[in-house]
């Protein structure tokens, strides 16, 4: 490799990392919001899966099989026409974050109605014996414990969430990915660029894994017997 | 111009389309089953460059987008003079993508077979080769099948993003099709409709195999 | 004041899961005051009579009374509709029940898993349900482990705290579903231990279990049970020693054997 051509990539190095954090921060921005859109509405399908209601199971699974059987671009790109087509303009970001919102949702709830089923019936039944309502003991009992054992599926939520943002950047959305895009066509430093893109994505993804395992476990109560 | 006339007209080239859709995912799909493979046995090994290096790549693949892959495929390849078409390089990313998982996936179902029976194996005297091939790899191929399906569902539909290196598939051809008659809205919707007839099927096979290898 | 209902009445009660009949018929009445164990071989269907007591199972057919009310369900004009939810949950606080595998809650400390009920069920001071709580810790011997978590302490240690957290909704009833089972042998004594002072201070209890010398000695009425039906009923002595009934005298055999 030609040393000159070297040294004049590492010397856009600072440049490139400071386009490409601001990128990260977006990134991470467009992560966040659609993580707690998708929470929100995944914890509400959860429960109409769960329910007794037959009607509301139903509603729940075409919703889930519909959004788990295309691909989120593909969704995406419907959400966007359809928005304008009905009248609606929202930025770019806007229509991402619903978005990735809507489809984390299919995916969150399948965590929440897994880490549910559990814990097992004697708590929920131990809580109905000491004079509980269904509403009580799932709210004071089953879902703090359902919590816990959510954990490890939604950080690999938002790992998986935190990858797909980078579709995001077909829509112009000022994302890491898009960024790095703009950088590649602005100075051709093909290698260098999507080589620091992918490292910043990993290092992204290694540090939400770590915060969920502390976080994991430091809610685990104290182990010695 | 409504749905159906809109169908009438598009149909050939989207069917077109979709076929060329499940050749990549297929073509990704047997890359990664293989690939997975060696990265597993690396992974297993006593040598430690090579474990070291599955680990990596386990890393690498599972912790930075498809699309961010595909680009280091298609045109960081490129630039250092290795020439691909973007359909193979498609094939090639979402292959070696795909491998990361069915590593993961392999290295589950081997250690999901109970202790027990290679020692029991063991102690009527099999060797260990053919422990492997009679007790160990027949039990964990019924355990990795459920988890294999869903991965080449998730394939299936991440052939999506090759469209974004200008890959010839279903979502790049509804991006031509937009242009042509004018209709974005109804073209994607014909094509998120066409996506789900092609996995919903699978993913009902998957639930069927998941409820089969739990009776067990 | 005079109670001259019994405490629960069980009136035709019949059981079902999908095609298997699991209660074929039963009729039992507990007074105030009494200590009744049901004993029988498994799948006799006594734990799922317990179950229904309070409800956690439905009943297919049939009624139960608790003080003279109809459980878990309502007569709406000669038709019999479903409790809400709400209304079934006050009639089950006014029991209690103690479950095989104990089901404390982990994620709360020892203390905390007694005033859940009081507090947040009925609503009483916190204040009032720690003291209430600690005293009924003391009662069963689990005072030093009030700010422990479950999974620190020993089945017997936490079947103990299982009872004085259904004693602290201060139930008219006991139920109690082989409370003892679970147990290293070792730890059964222990918890037989608190449910015999229990007894001794008037805790009407109903009580399934395999523990022959404890319902012996406890029960003023033992019920014997077999194949969803009451075989034979009546004082220790006659069920235990002067039978009279061949299939009650060949399972009383089997157990002593023992």
């Amino acid at each position: 490799m030609d040393p000159s051509a070297l040294a004049k990539s590492l010397e856009m190095l600072p440049y490139f990392l400071k386009v490409l954090g601001f990128g990260a921060l977006t990134t991470l921005g467009l992560t966040f919001a659609a993580f707690v859109v998708a929470a929100v509405l995944g914890f509400v399908l959860a429960l109409m899966r769960l329910s007794r209601s037959k009607p509301l199971n139903w509603v729940a699974s075409i919703y889930l099989e519909i959004f788990r059987n295309v691909p989120i671009l593909t969704q995406l790109f419907i959400l966007y026409f359809g928005l304008t087509y009905v009248g609606i303009t929202l930025p770019a970001v806007g229509a991402a974050i619903l978005g990735f919102g809507l489809n984390g949702a299919a995916i969150l709830s399948e965590v929440f109605r897994a880490s549910i089923r559990t814990i097992n019936r004697g708590q929920a039944e131990a809580a109905y014996s000491i004079g509980m309502t269904r509403a009580k003991a799932m709210r004071l009992i089953v879902l703090p414990q359902a919590f816990k054992v959510a954990i490890p599926g939604m950080t690999n939520f938002v790992i998986g969430l935190l990858k797909d943002t980078s579709l995001a950047s077909a829509a112009a959305v000022p994302e890491m990915t898009f960024r790095a895009k703009m950088l590649v066509s602005e100075t051709y430093q093909t290698n260098l660029i999507y080589f620091l893109l992918a490292i910043i994505y990993l290092a992204l993804s290694l540090l939400i894994a770590y915060g969920a395992a502390r976080t994991e476990r430091r809610l685990n109560v104290v182990e010695e017997r | 111009m409504g749905y159906g006339e809109l169908w009438e007209a598009a149909h050939e080239e989207l069917l077109a389309a979709a076929l060329a859709t499940l050749q990549l995912a297929i073509g990704a799909l047997l890359i990664g089953l293989v690939v997975g493979l060696l990265i597993a046995l690396a992974r297993l090994s006593g040598n430690r460059r090579l474990r070291g290096f599955a680990l990596l790549y386990i890393e690498v693949f599972r912790g930075t987008p498809a699309l961010v892959q595909l680009f280091i495929v298609y045109f960081s390849l490129t630039a250092i003079g290795i020439e691909f078409s973007s359909y193979k390089a498609a094939v090639v990313g979402l292959g070696l993508n795909a491998a990361a998982y069915f590593a993961e996936i392999y290295r589950a179902g081997l250690e999901a077979v109970p202790k027990g029976q290679v020692e029991a194996a063991k102690a009527i005297g099999m060797p260990r080769g053919q422990v492997l091939r009679f007790v160990l790899l027949p039990q964990a191929a019924r355990i990795v099948l459920a988890p294999i399906g869903n991965v080449a569902i998730s394939l299936l539909k991440d052939t999506s993003v090759a469209s974004l290196i200008a890959a010839p598939d279903l979502m790049l051809r509804a991006q031509d099709l937009s242009a042509v008659y004018f209709m974005p809205l109804e073209i994607y919707v014909l094509v998120g409709a066409l996506y789900f007839v092609m996995c919903y099927p699978l993913s009902l096979g998957v639930r069927l195999l998941e409820r089969k290898s739990a009776n067990h | 004041m005079a109670v001259t209902h019994p405490l629960v009445r069980i009136e035709g009660l019949h059981k079902s899961f999908g095609s298997l009949a699991v209660l074929k018929g039963i009729d039992l009445t507990v007074q105030q005051g009494q200590k009744i164990s049901l004993i029988g071989p498994s799948g006799s269907g006594k734990t799922t009579l317990l179950r229904c007591i309070n409800f956690l199972e439905e009943p297919t057919q049939g009624s139960i009374y608790l003080d003279d009310r109809l459980l878990g369900q309502r007569e709406v004009h000669g038709r019999r509709v479903p409790m809400s939810d709400a209304e079934l949950a006050r009639m089950r606080a006014e029991m209690g029940m103690v479950f095989q595998r104990f089901n404390l809650f982990p994620h709360l400390s020892v203390l905390e898993n007694v005033i859940l009920g009081p507090t947040r069920v009925q609503r009483r001071t916190r204040a009032e349900a720690i003291e209430q709580a600690e005293d009924l810790l003391n009662k069963v011997g689990m005072f030093p482990k009030r700010d422990a978590y479950p999974e620190q302490l020993s089945g017997g240690q936490q079947q103990r705290i299982a009872i004085a957290r259904a004693l602290a909704m201060r139930p008219k009833l006991m139920l109690f579903d082989e409370a003892t089972s679970a147990l290293d042998p070792e730890l059964v004594g222990e918890v037989l231990q608190v449910m015999r002072r229990l007894a001794e201070e008037g805790m009407t209890m109903i009580i399934v279990t395999h523990e022959m010398r404890f319902a012996e000695s406890v029960s003023d009425q033992v019920v014997f049970m077999a194949d969803g039906n009451i075989v034979e009923q009546g004082p220790p002595r006659q069920i235990f020693r002067e039978s009279t009934v061949e299939r009650t005298r060949s399972f009383i055999r089997a157990v002593q054997e023992h």
